[in-house]
């Protein structure tokens, strides 16, 4: 896990939101085991206490459960990726309203630079991650 | 083992030399099981403060509490202190040092020092008049992560060092912190690449706290970094 850490937000949230991406874009599925805390926290060099509160607050959200003795290992329930997923969406289009309105376009003029955007991409100019 | 909830309980904590007040009143409270920073300029109290808990300075008032025990030769043996000031025979070899320290203390672990040396990349066969300030600074850690002791002191070991030696050192408390079992007090003037180490911080200022605090929380409810609040508080 590769985290570019910002120190002026709480490190557990960033690594909540590292798993949530790699949740919802499939990269971590239904079932699959998160590293050992311990194992996380020497490789992102954070507090082992950070990691492990990262780690109970997602089995508070219903993202991950622990066994007892096997590890900590993504939730199999219904929806669990659909869930987040859906959260990613909506938290980035939120930033992203946010910044086209803070340099004053309407979501008409938005809309017609994404569907650029797209269009671009799909001719090979832009740059697809 | 102990079964007190808190490492180290400190009340209004005075220290005067001759001429300067080095401690006016100083509280806090570590759990167990945690990394706090002692934070702040040169000058402000903080290798005072960390040689009143290892039993090295006599306090002039307040009080102090290690593991539920008012100090004493017990409590000490609990303690793993390393200095600001360099303690190492220089005649010695890496290896002697680690054989010599290991008969000090019933909570040696050898296996662990190995794998620490490995680790800080130093070689038992070095003498220690041939090593760097960095590479002396890793093996000063070593003699204390080796020990299973309750209460680990580290008074500046990021100062004067490479940013390699400081990464390893980072690395190195974060693999051996012993969880539960264990609490470290890890003094600095310098947060920089360091923060993301510390459960809660204590930022000293001219003998008195100045900010305390879970780090976590302080980065929530200022939105910022400890860097960037240490540089506000001590600009």
């Amino acid at each position: 896990m590769d985290i570019d850490f910002s120190t002026s937000i709480p490190i557990y949230l960033q690594i909540i939101s590292e798993f949530k991406r790699q949740i919802a874009i499939g990269q971590l599925k239904p079932g699959d085991r998160l590293p050992s805390q311990r194992d996380l926290a020497a490789e992102l060099k954070v507090n082992a206490n950070t990691v492990q509160r990262a780690y109970r607050e997602m089995e508070l959200l219903g993202l991950v459960e622990t066994l007892r003795g096997q590890g900590t290992f993504v939730c199999r329930g219904e929806g669990v990726v659909e869930e987040t997923r859906r959260e990613l969406l909506d938290s980035l289009v939120a930033e992203f309203v946010a910044a086209m309105r803070s340099l004053g376009l309407g979501g008409q003029e938005a809309l017609e630079l994404v569907r650029k955007g797209f269009a671009e991409t799909a001719a090979g100019k832009g740059v697809e991650s | 083992m102990t079964t007190a909830e808190h490492a180290l309980v400190v009340r209004d904590l005075r220290k005067r030399y001759s001429q300067v007040e080095a401690l006016k009143g100083i509280s806090m409270t570590l759990p167990r099981g945690e990394i706090w920073g002692l934070l702040g300029p040169n000058g402000s109290g903080k290798s005072t403060f960390l040689k009143c808990v290892a039993g090295l300075v006599k306090p002039d008032g307040g009080e102090i509490q290690i593991l539920g025990e008012t100090p004493s030769r017990r409590t000490k043996a609990q303690i793993a202190f390393v200095p600001e000031v360099e303690s190492l025979y220089r005649w010695m070899t890496v290896g002697q040092v680690l054989d010599f320290t290991a008969a000090f203390f019933d909570d040696w672990q050898p296996e662990t020092a190995l794998e620490l040396l490995e680790f800080m990349h130093l070689d038992g066969k070095s003498r220690v008049s041939s090593l760097s300030k960095g590479m002396r600074t890793r093996l000063r850690l070593i003699l204390a992560l080796a020990r299973r002791a309750p209460l680990v002191l580290l008074d500046e070991p990021f100062s004067g060092i490479d940013p390699s030696s400081r990464d390893r050192i980072v690395e190195g408390i974060i693999r051996e912190f012993k969880g539960e079992e264990q609490t470290v007090l890890i003094s600095t003037h310098a947060v920089g690449d360091t923060e993301q180490l510390f459960d809660s911080v204590v930022f000293l200022a001219e003998g008195r706290v100045a900010l305390q605090g879970s780090a976590e929380e302080l980065r929530r409810s200022r939105g910022r970094s400890i860097n960037d609040l240490f540089k506000e508080v001590f600009p």
